[in-house]
């Protein structure tokens, strides 16, 4: 089991790229691949971070999942919201992500206090 | 031709046996239950006014060699201080000469008659809880050589307690068998025989009373066997089956835990097939069973502990699954987490479709 943070960090990360290399399969923004793929790498970053820290102090998959799925469809609503449209394509697998990285970080994360026992 | 009516017959042998307690501190109440060697009471204690339960040598039994029997199985339960062993509180001599002692009253349900109604993994918790004072009487050299689901008592509470020490050996070259001075070189029974002296078994005494969890019966269903042999059969392991007495280490109580787990497994008649024909369970079930002693689990926590990760969902050191069993396994542990990565795609699938429109 690895760090609440650390796994919500590599997570976010590795969904983030898988979530930003989809946008090769639309045609209409394959042209700006490459930055969505940072953009949602970055995105997926953070949200990792703060769905980790928030799992090290509120142990509650319920609440886990909840704040993922928020602070993934938050997340994604600033994308959006730069983009100027694509709400529903890019809302949608942003708090899925998170819904995700909440639940796993509640779940197979380790507490800092029990790696250090 | 009959001289008395049977009750009066009943009596009378009741009152042959009921023990002589004057100038003792217990006054016997009722019999519990009676064996090969003695018969057990519900006694009140006078002056800590409470329950106890008194093992009392038989009167047609009191020789010298099962006399100092007894007494071993009381000295071998008071060196086995833990709460899943039932604690001794006195032994001694009574006016009749009859040697006696004093333990705590357990009341509740024998392991067989406890885990009828209860689900396959309730059932494997409770076993991976005998473990643990039966690896706190190996850790001391004991080894118990009659476990089986009628010498396992479930509480009220749910505690669990090891019963019936009386054909405990124990073993050489510990701190506790040398603390005693009664020990021999080698080995030496509960029974204070050596191993190549006579042997003769014990009964179980278990007391079902009823309580939370309905009556239950008082007589044993598996009694030991007698002779040279010690054990029950169905839980003996194979070099105990010989009478290699020297042989016999904690891995014979390894075996017997191996047949209970095999007793717990299975199912009542008429219930589906389910869980409990996991092969998993069958290999650490074969594991613990192996007529090789070598093959078993080398100790009790090693059982436990694959019993604890079957539970866990994690892989068994008894069971080399294949590719497909440890994908499903993996699967049914993460289900979640794995209907969730499923959505996600199915989520991801559909839009790509929908874009290519």
């Amino acid at each position: 089991m690895s760090n609440k943070i650390v796994l919500g960090l590599v997570l976010g990360g590795v969904l983030g790229i898988l979530d930003g290399l989809t946008a090769w399969f639309t045609p209409a923004v394959r042209a700006g691949i490459v930055g969505i793929v940072f953009g949602s790498t970055f995105k997926g970053l953070i949200a990792g971070v703060l769905i980790g820290v928030f799992a090290r102090k509120v142990h509650s998959l319920a609440l886990g999942i909840l704040f993922g799925l928020a602070v993934g469809a938050f997340l994604a609503w600033i994308i959006a919201f730069m983009q100027h449209g694509y709400y529903f394509q890019i809302m949608l697998p942003g708090a899925m992500v998170g819904l995700i990285v909440g639940y796993a970080t509640q779940k197979y994360g380790a507490s800092s206090q029990l790696q250090r026992a | 031709m009959k001289f008395l009516p049977d009750q009066i017959v009943a009596r009378l042998q009741t009152g042959m046996q009921t023990p002589d307690l004057s100038g003792t501190r217990y006054r016997a109440l009722e019999l519990l239950g009676h064996g090969g060697m003695g018969t057990v009471w519900l006694a009140q204690d006078s002056i800590l006014q409470r329950p106890v339960a008194l093992k009392v040598l038989a009167a047609e039994n009191s020789s010298a060699d099962l006399a100092a029997r007894l007494m071993q199985e009381a000295v071998v339960l008071a060196r086995l201080e833990h709460p899943g062993i039932v604690p001794v509180h006195d032994a001694g001599t009574l006016a009749d000469g009859r040697t006696f002692y004093c333990m705590k009253l357990v009341e509740g349900q024998t392991l067989d008659h406890y885990a009828r109604k209860l689900p396959l993994r309730e059932r494997l918790r409770l076993f991976q809880r005998i473990a643990e004072p039966l690896a706190f009487a190996h850790s001391r050299g004991i080894i118990h050589r009659d476990l089986k689901p009628a010498n396992v008592m479930v509480g009220p509470f749910g505690e669990v307690l090891v019963m019936d020490w009386g054909l405990a050996k124990v073993m050489a070259a510990t701190s506790a068998s040398s603390a005693t001075g009664q020990v021999s070189e080698h080995v030496t029974d509960a029974t204070g025989l050596s191993s190549t002296g006579t042997q003769v078994s014990g009964h179980e005494f278990t007391r079902a009373v009823q309580g939370p969890f309905g009556s239950g019966a008082l007589a044993p269903e598996n009694s030991t066997a007698h002779g040279t042999v010690l054990g029950t059969p169905g839980y003996m392991a194979p070099e105990q089956e010989r009478g290699e007495v020297n042989l016999i280490d904690q891995r014979t109580d390894i075996f017997a835990m191996g047949s209970i787990l095999q007793s717990l497994l299975q199912e009542p008649p008429g219930s589906p097939e389910g869980e409990s024909y996991s092969r998993p369970l069958r290999a650490i079930c074969a594991k613990a069973m192996s007529a090789e002693m070598s093959a078993r689990y080398a100790s009790v926590q090693e059982l436990a502990a694959d019993v604890g990760r079957y539970l866990d969902g994690l892989p068994v050191s008894a069971y080399r699954e294949n590719i497909f069993e440890r994908t499903a396994r993996l699967v049914s542990r993460n289900r979640v987490a794995v209907v969730l990565v499923l959505a996600y795609l199915f989520m991801r699938l559909l839009f790509i479709l929908f874009s290519r429109r």
